[in-house]
């Protein structure tokens, strides 16, 4: 067995077993800490296939920000999850038959594929990616980044919240143009006689 | 390590996903870390293949696959925060106003 295929052995299996953590952690933080793991151990089966470019975008993009985002939810919101946690043995028995099914049937059909022999690579992979994204698939590039847009703008729509009618706000600009003639009124009292 | 090892790989992750579907059918936030598993899993498959038949569109493939993933997970934690504020839950069953 080559050095290659350890290092591929150990990365799969960290990668099955915290997906496997992912859906079946008690502690929701475990779970988004295990995905994090998950997608660390992905990048560098990404690095084996020689995919460099992927592998620093998973970091970043995946660990980065869509993990960070889903641990900044789970720690916002103040959930109630001892009665879905209840639930949640009662589908444990429909889960593992359908688990078992798809697995059969994927494992079924990758049996009769065939593999290839690998060329080496001529020109690295970030400048490869490059030449592909910007030449031939030029307009799907542009139309992810109107995807994105749209996601951005549609997240705050959604999360915007109107604040209600009456309720207090500071003005800045009142409370700077305020003088002291207007704010302070200096009133003589007697001793003993109150306001 | 051949493109099998990493086909069965993605098997194994897609399987966990939908597995996590099913067993957590009533929590949204585990359901959506489900989705990003399914996802992730055919990005394995689109790499592994770009890389066996060397020809880079499946890599191409998956940059697309990793930006829709990451709208679909701003947009779905954004209606989950605006749902968890109206209702005070993020139980599925509990999400039927429109049933009637």
């Amino acid at each position: 067995m080559m050095v290659v295929d350890v290092i591929f052995y150990a990365f799969a299996a960290v990668t099955a077993l915290a997906a496997f953590g992912v859906v079946s952690s008690r502690n929701q933080v475990h779970s988004v800490l295990f995905l994090i793991l998950t997608f660390f151990s992905t990048a560098a089966l990404f690095v084996l296939l020689q995919a460099e470019f992927l592998a620093a975008l998973l970091v970043m993009v995946y660990m980065g920000a869509v993990a960070v985002l889903f641990l900044f939810v789970v720690m916002m919101l103040d959930m109630e999850l001892s009665e879905l946690k209840e639930q949640a043995i009662n589908h444990l028995p429909l889960g593992l038959a359908v688990g078992a099914v798809i697995l059969l049937e994927l494992v079924v059909v990758l049996s009769h594929s065939h593999g290839h022999a690998v060329a080496a690579a001529t020109v690295p992979n970030t400048l490869a990616i490059g030449r592909a994204l910007f030449t031939q698939h030029l307009y799907p590039f542009e139309l992810a980044s109107l995807i994105l847009l749209v996601a951005l703008i549609g997240a705050v729509v959604l999360t915007l919240r109107e604040r209600k009618k009456g309720a207090q706000r500071q003005n800045v600009p009142q409370q700077i143009a305020r003088t002291r003639s207007e704010a302070v009124e200096l009133v003589q009292r007697k001793p003993g006689e109150g306001a | 390590m051949s493109l099998h090892h990493f086909l069965i790989l993605g098997a194994v992750l897609f399987t966990t996903g939908v597995f996590g579907i099913f067993l957590n059918r009533r929590n949204v936030i585990i359901i959506l870390m489900s989705i990003e598993l399914i996802l992730l899993s055919v990005n394995i498959n689109f790499v592994a293949f770009s890389h066996y038949n060397n020809d880079v569109t499946g890599q191409i493939f998956t940059f697309f696959v990793l930006a829709v993933a990451a709208a679909e997970a701003a947009i779905g934690l954004a209606i989950l925060v605006a749902f968890f504020r109206n209702r005070a839950t993020i139980d599925v069953e509990r999400i039927d106003t429109l049933k009637g």
